[in-house]
């Protein structure tokens, strides 16, 4: 999984670092805060710290030193958090500029008359290119933008995007027939029509996302958004009826301590990193050459409960593969592989080359010794299904069973009882059967398999523990679909599967309340990935199939869409423990700032300064910094997510309550503590 | 505290948890509109009712339809039962000849009954006609607390059913509740009740000679009807101003073992109805079992506080040993005390065996930080169900999050809409219990009703509004009610504290309702273990603690600590 992710970033770049210092002071404008409320209220009452600060200058009342300290630290509270969404929007840019660069300043050549390919080009920057334009690009150039083939066949080398080198080939109609802009032509020429105006293609929508201008909050950031909100009202409340209560107590609170209160109830831990965790979550996607086309997919990833799976490529290694050879009686087993061997040398297919490898590989067979002036060959052809090898007069040939039987002018039932039975017992495991004859005489069967990828059943039994169950789609039969899908230890299958099929299960399977995803290349997966709440397109697929899905996998390897969950996972957990980690950093708060504001009037309440802390106005201080510091010693968690683990959600539920429930509790009664022995040494309070 | 004392405690939740059991499936029974064992009785009088009303029970309403029924019935009641009590003068059944009560305090009671409250500015005794009291207070004694617990049938089928646009009929749900579940139980336990020694009479007093040859007048009446639906329906507001501290409404030990069981069965059984009801029996009990938690500890804070008693009294030279007995009835003893006065708190009864005013400053911080918290361990007939809900589905939802999926709770994802309404309802508490608290101890005239000054009189001005939004109605005493500000206040905190919850929850039944039912996986968030039990019981306390925190340690807390301090004010 980790060939394909790009360089690891290093999570302080110092230029992101530069720039994201000044972002976080821009951001400051009100009206850019005002989407994120409590850290918009954080910035109201800060300004309102300010002037009384200012108020307590100009008075000389002996409050200004520690008005003008919370005031400092109520602003890089703001400011921190800020920063934070700006370092996840620089590092999101830096990946998204890498891909903007290839396509600045192309050029491309036009149809002056996109009706006529015959007629005379013009040539245009690829940036004034008009959706439904037609352009022609050879080998050399880089094509100009999206584009669906209308001529020509070319290799084409998708590096920029996908960061695999090997050229891929792109041609008219059928499911290769979509390029994207960037990637360059190699061989040969093509005629496209621009299927996407510039400004709107995924490379833009993508740059778009990760740098937060088009960034809606999806769903479960906006149910969060609400919590902190209603959260952030609560304690408005309690700071504001403190003022009478306390009053009533005999002692009159100050608006400075009240505020500082009011800051550190507040969630601003988890309200100043949850646009930074929401960029990180679609960053760690694109790092993984996966674009998703709205948060709300990456989200709908951590839901998912069904993954329907594509067999071939995915679950297995695409080519079936022979594992063995079963001579009938009285043929020895080599003997039946030097045949199997002689009649595969002129198969160049996938499933010929199997055969090579196994007889010389585990039969320990050298390269038949075959004169070539008395040898000839008959190739593997589509129609007679069989090869084979003439020498002198011996004929080998091997073949699909019905084929040889033809060839042999036989039938099955007048074929040995072993060949049946082994013909049987091949078709019954889901692989196929071939037959291999020398000289008329029938030697035995050979065992095509489709091999099932190493690891993949540990994958998904990782899997089914998180919860998520797997659905192997295959067009194979239900007896070979049946044998392969235990082999690989997926839950479900469909066999025989059809496009309709595929869509009236993800139908099915929704109705019920599941949410599921899949990933597809043809434009007849078009509908099943529209429908499919996590629908994985292929790069290497087509134009309709990358509109249908929320997600455009660059490398085209289905066997990312596990890693996708994973990631959605990721986020939510992440939101989650952040969520959990600052609620319960309010009890030492509390317990830092109450007894320091009643201690005067009530000397009694110092059992409650469990913390010791040295002064009433070092406690309250210490609070306010602890609060701002958190918001900094988080971004790399917050960038990073919380660690994953596929094991069930009781046991990630435990794990991470121990960790952010618990840690949340204790941490701020250690760091408070330490930040007010540090105000104290320094006199800062 | 003794063994005795626990044995007792032990003896009557175990009583309690024995026949919640079996009768949470008859509730889950009723919930359903199923055949029970008692249908051949009462199934022509529903009808019959139906009929009368021309409703069809089998047409069910939408969120809002089921909202604006439950309103409409509650304005009626409040009509009704404010022109009872201003027109009992000319009305019968009145032996004593009591006048109208008066426009205020006729408002302040109607709204009081209505919410289920039972919040009491006057004395039963020498205020309401046997008829106020018996078609007035009794019956809405039975009709608000079926109105609380059809809202928590309502918010039920949100988690029950799937993609459904409705959430039951209300009508039907307010019949059945009283029908089925109060109206039998409180036949039955009435009779119990009578036969134990509380009265029930028309006569209006008695009049007695002392031993010193004065003549006394000794008030009695229908005690015992309006005595059981007091605890069974989670009331609290007694016959008697003295409440069940009186001997004729809770005369012995057997008595009180009874109401504190009639208190806490039916809020009990419906929890674990609800986990009937869902499919899974341990959801209800995981419910059940984060609620147990928070009335053990109250229990055990009041009895070992109230036991320990006051140091400074000690050190004055009062006897110790038997801590701290002011304002408890010597035939109820500690233990019972606290045991009563944790239910009592922990549901919306109100009703009191003893008086808080004169507990020990921790024994006192427990009925309060229970009715801070809404009631809601068990909590009053249905509203502690659907209280708790509420909570429940905030703490999944800050929780949820980390087993990386988005938060569901019984199948039903928590998104913004339901985040939003949850966070609506519980909003209303700290708003108007600070609100006030906060605006009262502004204003002198507030502070003239105090009969303490310092954190105690703090103490009693925090109760007030906490038992008057959680529709409890018990009093910390003390403290003078009856004005104009507190009549004023404390009515809209109920009002409020009833109807501005309950909108956004039964929008919320609406809400869940129409969602899809996901089935549970391994990687669905486990809300039926003890992980999730200890999840809640963290939840609950850090929210509650965060939103009162500063409000008790002026209060109670700060008590405590002069107390230990030897310090008086």
């Amino acid at each position: 999984m980790s060939s394909h992710k790009s360089k690891p970033q290093s999570l302080f770049d110092t230029r992101i670092i530069g720039v994201a210092a000044v972002d976080a002071l821009r951001k400051l404008d009100p009206r850019a805060l005002a989407r994120n409320p409590v850290i918009f209220v954080t910035e109201v009452v800060s300004a309102l710290v300010t002037v009384l600060f200012v108020r307590d200058l100009v008075v000389h009342n002996g409050q200004a030193a520690f008005s003008g300290q919370i005031a400092a630290w109520l602003w890089f509270t703001v400011l921190f958090a800020n920063f934070a969404e700006a370092v996840a929007e620089g590092r999101g840019k830096a990946q998204a500029d890498a891909l903007r660069r290839t396509r600045t300043d192309t050029p491309a050549r036009r149809y002056a008359n996109p009706e006529n390919l015959r007629g005379p080009l013009e040539t245009v920057n690829a940036l004034d290119l008009k959706l439904d334009d037609v352009v022609f690009v050879e080998a050399g150039e880089i094509i100009p933008g999206d584009g669906e083939i209308l001529e020509g066949v070319a290799s084409v080398n998708e590096s920029a995007i996908t960061g695999e080198s090997a050229p891929v080939i792109r041609e008219a109609g059928g499911d290769r027939s979509a390029v994207t802009g960037g990637t360059t032509v190699l061989s040969d020429w093509l005629k496209l029509r621009i299927t996407a105006a510039p400004g709107s293609t995924f490379i833009d929508r993508m740059i778009a996302l990760v740098e937060g201008a088009e960034r809606q909050k999806t769903p479960n950031e906006m149910a969060l958004s609400i919590l902190l909100s209603g959260l952030t009202l609560i304690f408005l409340i309690v700071c504001v009826t403190l003022w009478p209560i306390a009053r009533y107590s005999g002692t009159e609170l100050s608006a400075t301590v009240l505020i500082a209160l009011l800051v550190c109830l507040i969630p601003t831990t988890i309200g100043g990193l949850l646009s930074a965790i929401g960029i990180a979550g679609m960053d760690r996607l694109i790092r993984f050459n996966v674009i998703a086309t709205s948060g709300r997919a990456v989200e709908a990833a951590g839901d998912v409960d069904t993954l329907l799976l594509d067999k071939t490529g995915t679950i297995t290694f695409g080519n079936r593969m022979a594992t063995e050879f079963l001579p009938v009686a009285g043929v020895r087993v080599d003997d039946l592989a030097a045949a199997a061997l002689a009649s595969s040398l002129a198969d160049e297919t996938p499933e010929g080359r199997s055969i090579v490898a196994l007889a010389k590989g585990d039969f320990g067979l050298p390269d038949p010794d075959l004169d070539p002036a008395e040898t000839k060959v008959v190739r593997f052809a589509a129609q007679t299904r069989i090869s084979g090898v003439d020498v002198g007069t011996r004929s080998v040939r091997k073949g699909a069973i019905d084929s040889i039987l033809r060839y042999l002018k036989t039938s099955m039932d007048r074929t040995p009882h072993e060949f049946r039975q082994a013909v049987e017992r091949v078709a019954m495991s889901g692989g196929t059967p071939l037959a291999v004859a020398d000289n008329g005489r029938l030697l035995g069967v050979i065992h095509l398999k489709d091999i099932v990828k190493p690891g993949i059943k540990e994958r998904f039994a990782a899997l089914r523990a998180m919860g998520i169950r797997t659905v192997m789609v295959t067009g194979d039969n239900p007896v070979t679909a049946a044998a392969i899908a235990s082999e690989a230890g997926v839950d479900d299958f469909l066999a025989e599967a059809t496009p309709e099929d595929k869509l009236g299960y993800i139908r099915k399977q929704q109705f019920g309340g599941r949410l599921i995803a899949m990933c597809g290349d043809g434009t007849n997966d078009a509908p099943a990935l529209a429908q499919a709440d996590v629908g994985v397109a292929m790069q290497t697929g087509t134009q309709a199939a990358r509109e249908a899905g929320n997600m455009v996998d660059l490398d085209s390897n289905p066997t990312k869409l596990i890693e996708i969950v994973e990631i959605g996972k990721q986020l939510l957990m992440t939101r989650g423990s952040l969520t959990t980690f600052s609620i319960a950093n309010d009890v030492a708060k509390y317990f830092a700032i109450l007894p320091a504001l009643f201690l005067a009037t009530y000397p009694e309440l110092a059992g409650l300064n469990v913390m010791r802390l040295a002064s009433p106005q070092s406690a309250i201080l210490s609070a306010v910094i602890f609060n701002a510091l958190i918001i900094i010693a988080l971004i790399p968690l917050a960038l990073n997510g919380v660690a994953y683990r596929p094991v069930g959600a009781a046991a990630l539920l435990r794990r991470n309550l121990l960790i952010y429930g618990l840690g949340g509790l204790v941490l701020p009664f250690v760091g408070i503590k330490a930040i007010d022995l540090l105000v104290a040494a320094l006199h800062l309070a | 505290m003794t063994l005795t004392g626990w044995s007792q405690i032990a003896l009557v939740l175990a009583l309690v948890v024995a026949c919640a059991v079996p009768f949470s499936a008859f509730i889950a029974r009723v919930f359903a509109g199923e055949r029970t064992f008692l249908s051949p009785v009462v199934g022509p009088v529903e009808r019959g009712f139906y009929r009368l009303a021309g409703v069809d029970p089998g047409r069910e309403q939408d969120w809002l339809g089921y909202t604006l029924a439950m309103v409409v019935f509650s304005i009626a009641g409040f009509l009704s039962l404010y022109a009872l009590q201003r027109l009992q003068g000319v009305l019968p059944l009145n032996p004593r000849g009591f006048d109208a009560v008066a426009p205020d305090l006729a408002f302040n009671t109607s709204t009081s009954f209505i919410t289920n409250t039972n919040w009491q500015n006057y004395s039963g005794e020498t205020t309401m006609s046997h008829l106020t009291q018996m078609l007035g207070l009794t019956v809405h004694n039975f009709v608000s607390a079926a109105t609380g617990l059809a809202m928590a049938f309502a918010l039920a089928r949100g988690f029950v059913r799937s993609s459904a646009q409705t959430v039951g009929n209300f009508w039907a749900d307010l019949t059945r509740i009283t029908l089925y579940l109060l109206l039998p139980l409180a036949f039955v336990l009435a009779f119990a009740l009578v036969a134990l020694g509380v009265p029930q009479t028309l006569l209006g007093a008695v009049d007695a000679t002392t031993l010193e040859g004065a003549k006394q007048t000794i008030s009695i009446g229908p005690v015992a009807s309006q005595e059981i639906i007091k605890e069974l329906g989670t009331n609290g507001g007694g016959f008697f101003n003295a409440n069940s501290a009186h001997p004729f409404e809770n005369p012995n030990a057997w008595t009180n073992l009874l109401q504190i069981f009639a208190i806490l069965l039916i809020p009990t059984a419906s929890v674990l109805a609800f986990g009937r009801v869902v499919g899974q029996v341990r959801q209800g009990s995981a419910i059940l079992a984060t609620m147990a938690v928070f009335v053990l500890i109250g229990i055990l804070v009041v009895y070992w506080s109230e036991a320990a008693g006051n140091p400074i009294l000690a050190a004055l030279g009062v006897d110790p040993s038997l801590g701290n007995f002011e304002g408890k009835e010597v035939r109820f003893g500690q233990a019972m005390s606290a045991l009563f006065t944790t239910a009592t708190s922990g549901t919306s009864t109100g009703a009191v065996n003893s008086m808080f005013d004169s507990y020990t400053p921790l024994g006192g911080l427990v009925p309060m930080f229970n009715l801070l918290a809404g009631c809601i361990w068990p909590g009053g007939v249905g509203a502690g169900l659907y209280g708790f809900l509420v909570v429940a589905i905030i703490a999944v939802f800050i929780a949820g999050l980390m087993v990386g999926r988005t938060p569901e709770y019984l199948g039903k994802k928590i998104e913004a809409r339901e985040m939003k309404l949850s966070m609506l309802a519980v909003l209303i508490y700290p708003l108007i219990v600070l609100g006030f608290v906060g605006a009262s101890v502004l204003l002198q005239t507030a502070l003239d009703s105090l009969g303490n000054s310092g954190p105690h009189g703090l103490s009693e001005i925090i109760y007030l509004f906490a038992s008057s939004n959680a529709n409890n109605g018990s009093a910390f005493a003390g403290i003078n009610g009856n004005t104009l500000w507190f009549n004023t206040t404390g009515g809209l905190a109920m009002l409020l504290g009833r109807f501005a919850y309950v909108v956004p929850v039964l929008a919320l039944a609406g809400s869940l309702a129409a969602k899809k039912k996901i089935p549970a996986s391994a990687g669905t968030f486990p809300t039926d273990g003890p992980l999730f039990v200890g999840l809640l019981v963290g939840v609950i306390v850090i929210l509650y603690l965060l939103q009162y925190f500063p409000a008790l340690a002026l209060g109670p807390v700060v008590e405590h600590a002069l107390m230990l301090a030897g310090k008086t004010y």
